[in-house]
């Protein structure tokens, strides 16, 4: 199982958000991609997660073409979004949204099970329940938003902004339960993060974006080390 | 005494009546942040389908019915093939607002006509299936009677229902998240189309219920629900747009003022009462007195 985008350019009306990129990630392997704002991140996220429409070219999961398929059949299918700004549904409690990628789902004592994993994985969640996902902190409610999508059993995990506005204990926290769960679960994570230093340190392969178009694709250790590499595109 | 006892029970009857309709409302708000318009001729449509099988039947209960499953069906058509089909063209700028409810209002207008060709534009009746005669009271018969009675009990009996689907149920808890967030619900495999399209059917069956239950001590013709939509939007704004408790309970605040403005005070300010107590909550809580509390900033 390997995630493979061809050529895929995305346009936001008349303005091309990304341009022709390509690049594979394999099962198992945590990819980051990585760059400035405005880069074209977040609308890859979005078309690989369906909430968008690619202008052309081509992406696949498995072997079997992604584009042009709803968000909710993707999902179903094993490929998870957790998009930016810690997406919770604030109105819910902390167990319903726990519990949305568990509707659908036929087997009932897996979810029940998953629900389990998540709240051993995330202890907190599990002393809130009851609350609204509204009165959590920020790092609440990304954990919150990544044991959602585990609930589902992906096998494809598209994060968008994890540590977008969190403090940094709790940002190296959520890198390395996202690090341990691609081991754990044999999952395969595309990390979108404008935290390239903390991205680049658990991922595996290393995307760089700049102004929707790819300009570099190597090893995590390779891009972190690479002293022109680290001053021209990852700005530490 | 007996015209306070008087104006409490028919506040409460008439608060019952503009809650369906504002439920009706705040089901199709809360599922695709649009203000259906077009409910009012959902609800008459639905009443002259009731007042069609009371015709062949002769049971208002069997009226009932129908009218409600109807209403359940004709929302969902409305959604299936109406509104879906505008909210995929329309994905950006202000006519994303504008143009759902635009559109609802073209379509109460076509309902309406649709009506008059089919039944006619003259005033028919429907029979109430139980005594319209008020209760005695301490030897004075007041303006509160069975029927009042069985739409007090219907209505709440709606309200349970819905309050344990919303709460209790998958379904329900789709239907919470469908509106409140549909992106994160669809992000979670949830199919938003089709949750909305039972949104809906849902709000399209409160409306027959209202319909039906209204129209007994008033005539029916194409406009018949006009003003318990305008009643109903006005309940629903004055709970906040977003819960059922809130429509409930700002129907029932309008109910009360209504009818103690006009009972104590003069019958001609049925209208000015409504419009005043909407203002007002306006001014003091633009957001509705029963709106959600904002989330903790992250």
């Amino acid at each position: 199982m390997s995630l493979i985008v061809e050529g895929l350019t995305i346009d936001h009306g008349a303005i091309r958000a990304i341009n022709n990129v390509s690049f594979k990630v394999a099962q198992g392997q945590l990819a980051a991609i990585i760059g400035a704002n405005g880069a074209g991140k977040t609308t890859l996220l979005r078309t690989l997660s369906g909430l968008k429409d690619a202008t052309s070219g081509n992406a696949s999961w498995n072997g079997a073409s992604i584009l042009g398929k709803r968000a909710e059949d993707l999902a179903r299918s094993g490929i998870m979004h957790v998009s930016d700004g810690k997406s919770v549904i604030a109105e819910l409690s902390v167990k319903d949204n726990l519990a949305l990628t568990g509707l659908w789902r036929k087997d009932k004592k897996d979810v029940v099970a998953a629900t389990n994993e998540v709240i051993e994985l995330f202890p907190i969640l599990g002393q809130r329940m009851s609350q609204s996902a509204g009165s959590l902190s920020g790092g609440e409610r990304q954990m919150l938003a990544i044991g959602r999508a585990l609930i589902a059993r992906p096998k494809l995990l598209l994060l968008d902004e994890p540590s977008l506005g969190l403090a940094p204990l709790i940002v190296e926290q959520i890198f390395q339960t996202i690090k341990s769960l691609v081991k754990k679960m044999d999952l395969t994570v595309v990390l979108v993060e404008q935290n390239a230093m903390g991205a680049l340190k658990i991922a595996d392969q290393g995307i760089v974006l700049n102004l929707g178009s790819v300009v570099l694709v190597d090893s995590a250790d390779k891009l972190l080390n690479d002293p022109a590499v680290r001053s021209a595109y990852l700005g530490f | 005494m007996t015209q306070f006892i008087t104006a409490v029970l028919t506040s409460l009857s008439s608060g019952a009546i503009y809650a369906l309709m504002a439920i009706a409302i705040v089901l199709v708000w809360r599922s695709t942040r649009v203000i259906n318009f077009a409910q009012a001729g959902q609800a008459v449509l639905t009443t002259y389908i009731g007042y069609t099988v009371i015709q062949r039947t002769g049971s208002f209960w069997i009226a009932l019915v129908v009218a409600v499953v109807s209403g359940a069906v004709i929302g969902a058509v409305i959604d299936r093939f109406f509104m879906r089909p505008i909210f995929k063209r329309v994905k950006s700028g202000p006519i994303v607002m504008i143009a759902p409810v635009v559109a609802t209002l073209g379509l109460l207008g076509i309902i309406q006509a649709v009506i008059g060709f089919v039944w006619g534009i003259t005033n028919q009746s429907i029979e109430a299936p139980v005594s319209t005669g008020g209760y005695k009271v301490m030897g004075t018969v007041i303006a509160f009677s069975n029927y009042n009675l069985l739409v007090l009990v219907f209505v709440a009996i709606a309200m349970l229902l819905l309050t344990l689907l919303f709460q209790k149920t998958n379904i329900g808890l789709a239907l919470r998240a469908s509106a409140y967030s549909p992106e994160i619900a669809k992000l979670s495999g949830i199919k938003v189309d089709s949750v909305r399209t039972l949104g809906w059917a849902i709000a399209g069956a409160s409306g027959g219920l209202a319909g039906m239950l209204y129209i007994p001590g008033y005539f029916l013709y194409p406009n018949a629900m006009d003003l318990l939509l305008v009643l109903g939007f006005i309940a629903a704004v004055i709970g906040g747009l977003e819960s059922l408790f809130g429509a409930v309970a700002g129907a029932m605040i309008l109910g009360f003022a209504i009818i103690f403005s006009t009972t104590y005070i003069s019958p001609k300010l049925f209208f000015p009462t409504a419009f005043i107590v909407l203002i007002l909550v306006l001014l003091v809580k633009p957001a509705g007195l029963f709106a959600p509390k904002k989330s903790r900033g992250a």
